[in-house]
């Protein structure tokens, strides 16, 4: 009960979910309402965040903020520590090359420096047109498959810089 | 030597091997149904006694952690599960949640049983996005089938199991880590103590256990203690602290080998029967030139030392820092000890969370040494400032909260004893390993 008179004070004095009147500002506080304002499903409520929006946009995560009665510094302060928060928007596409250790001795940097070139961009980086962003992870677990590349979220195994290329290359300007 | 008859891994072939339906026919969750019927404290000490140690890395007794739980405490407890895996190497928990996901469920409900838990978190690394799917199913089976929620199997047990996923860090493989994590915080490893045990998630006693110890709790209900101790190798009678290393276990091969893959053996296989047995040889009939015994924080063993038995105890006894996961990347006589190194810092120095300053600047400390040696600007005494770098950071010297630096400095360590020849002879020819592309790679 008492659960239930807290969202309904929570409510009231926010008013609509944003000024903006996007509804996606909607939809992220009926995933933070699912999980009770409560400030330990912080991590999930920026994984439903980042689904909806792209990225973490400062304003985006004053709005978590406020709803979970969180300082804003610790919502600041968890999306730069976890590697899967982006402040900046990604690409259309992604490509992410493991750098784990079998995947290294593998060639993971043969991989690297040849997407490099073919975009344009370094690791971390987005193309200019936004068509792709380059990203670099950790073991991905797929050290059977070494070197591993996720293309769109897809893992593909066994890689060389030729057959990635022919990969990406469809997306790209000078491809 | 007959063959060994995979345990763990036993289904994990079979069609549709996630399913309840299938792992029921089985003889699935017959070893809840028994730990049911005995008493809280009789499962901890059976577990106790059949000497399983912690999966996760540093190999502690599983049960005698949980005895370490406050007795009579009025609750909650909790019991997390470490599925955050993330040593570069190590895949066998991936393999276990995602073909055989009621195994895991069963060892959960039967440690719960144990521990007077009613809720268990599974923290799950993001980057498994099927074994997201494939667990989320499975707790619903269970859900559905009366094996999970209020009343299992009609014996008044409740229990909830929540799935929760990470964000990519490391450090969330720490168990203070991995609770702050929960807790939606940043990951940053706990002060202890006081431990887990005492004082964890919420500020409630909590027990946090790997995923293939608890998968390993279900078959020794099964099968029982003489079944587990008739594997694995016996205490060393002239080490007092070895507690024998004791079961099967899953050694993930990879690196420079012709069939990498995940196999179950007895603890205490050969580096050099793994390599040359299951891994099918090195590849492209090389030799092998440093073999990574347990997940790359474990350091490496040398091309002379792969007669060295992977238990717990094996690979301290030539200088690793101890088993880890188990997880053993070959690296071959072409590879450059220096880039590999390279790598290893440059990975630790990223991860490194950052609250203590030897980790955090030791490991970017080390990470620049080797750009400058890799540049071909490297000096002879840079090997020895590596090592003391190194040997300055840690739980070890008594300098940092968690063992990521240890882990950061073994891998060190070894290379400049091991492997320090080759490193005097790059450094002395001057030579750069680093193209353009890389130096963008190193700047990132």
């Amino acid at each position: 009960m008492a659960e239930a008179a807290k969202t309904e004070v929570i409510k009231k004095k926010a008013g609509p979910a944003h000024p903006s009147g996007d509804k996606r500002f909607k939809l992220l506080e009926v995933t933070m309402k699912r999980h009770q304002f409560r400030s330990d499903a912080l991590i999930e409520v920026m994984h439903a965040a980042q689904e909806l929006f792209g990225f973490l946009e400062v304003d985006l995560m004053f709005f978590i903020a406020r709803y979970l009665k969180l300082p804003p510094s610790r919502v600041f302060g968890v999306a730069t520590f976890y590697n899967l928060f982006s402040l900046r928007p990604k690409g259309e596409h992604t490509c992410v090359l493991c750098t784990g250790t079998a995947c290294y001795v593998k060639g993971a940097d043969a991989l690297l420096d040849a997407v490099e070139k073919l975009a344009g961009i370094k690791a971390g980086e987005t193309t200019e047109d936004g068509k792709l962003s380059l990203v670099t992870a950790r073991c991905l677990g797929a050290c059977g498959i070494a070197p591993a590349v996720v293309v769109d979220g897809t893992v593909k195994g066994l890689e060389t810089p030729d057959s990635l290329v022919q990969q990406l290359k469809g997306w790209l300007p000078n491809g | 030597m007959p063959r060994f008859e995979p345990v763990l891994l036993k289904r994990i072939d079979k069609p549709n091997s996630a399913a309840l339906a299938g792992y029921r026919a089985d003889g699935g969750y017959t070893a809840l149904k028994k730990a049911l019927a005995m008493a809280p404290d009789d499962v901890t000490n059976l577990v106790k006694d059949s000497g399983l140690r912690g999966r996760g890395g540093a190999g502690f007794s599983a049960g005698a952690k949980w005895s370490f739980l406050p007795k009579n405490h009025p609750g909650p407890i909790y019991l997390c599960v470490n599925a955050d895996e993330s040593e570069p190497g190590t895949f066998n928990n991936r393999i276990l949640m995602e073909q055989d996901p009621h195994q895991l469920l069963e060892g959960i409900a039967i440690a719960c049983h144990a521990i007077r838990s009613n809720a268990a978190y599974i923290y799950l690394r993001y980057e498994y996005g099927r074994s997201y799917r494939v667990l989320d199913a499975a707790i619903k089976e269970c859900y559905a089938a009366g094996l999970l929620g209020e009343n299992i199997l009609g014996t008044g047990f409740k229990l909830d199991v929540r799935l929760h996923r990470g964000a990519g860090a490391y450090i969330c493989g720490e168990e203070t880590g991995l609770i702050e994590s929960l807790e939606g915080k940043r990951a940053w490893p706990r002060i202890k103590p006081p431990y887990p045990a005492i004082e964890g998630l919420f500020r409630k006693p909590t027990i946090v256990n790997n995923v293939e110890t608890l998968c390993c709790v279900t078959h020794i209900l099964t099968r029982g203690v003489e079944w587990f101790k008739s594997m694995g190798v016996p205490p060393d009678p002239n080490n007092k602290r070895d507690q024998g290393s004791y079961g099967p276990k899953l050694y993930c091969i990879s690196g420079h080998v012709n069939k990498p893959c995940c196999v179950e053996l007895p603890l205490g296989v050969m580096a050099r029967e793994l390599i040359d047995v299951h891994g099918g040889g090195v590849w492209k009939g090389r030799k092998a030139k440093a073999v990574v015994p347990g997940g790359i924080s474990m350091g490496f063993l040398s091309a002379n030392e792969l007669d060295t038995k992977l238990d717990f105890e094996g690979p301290g006894k030539v200088g690793c820092l101890g088993l880890g996961t188990a997880a053993v990347v070959v690296i071959d006589d072409q590879t450059s000890m220096v880039d590999v190194l390279y790598n290893c810092c440059r990975f630790m120095s990223h991860e490194s969370c950052g609250q203590c300053t030897p980790c955090r600047e030791g490991t970017a400390w080390m990470t620049k040494i080797l750009e400058r040696i890799r540049t071909g600007r490297g000096k002879l005494e840079d090997i020895d400032l590596l090592y003391e770098v190194a040997n300055s950071m840690g739980i070890i010297p008594g300098t940092t909260i968690c063992g990521l630096a240890d882990g950061a400095a073994w891998p060190v360590k070894n290379a400049v004893t091991k492997f320090r020849g080759e490193f005097e002879e790059y450094i002395r020819s001057g030579r750069s390993s680093i193209t353009p592309a890389q130096q963008l790679m190193a700047a990132h």
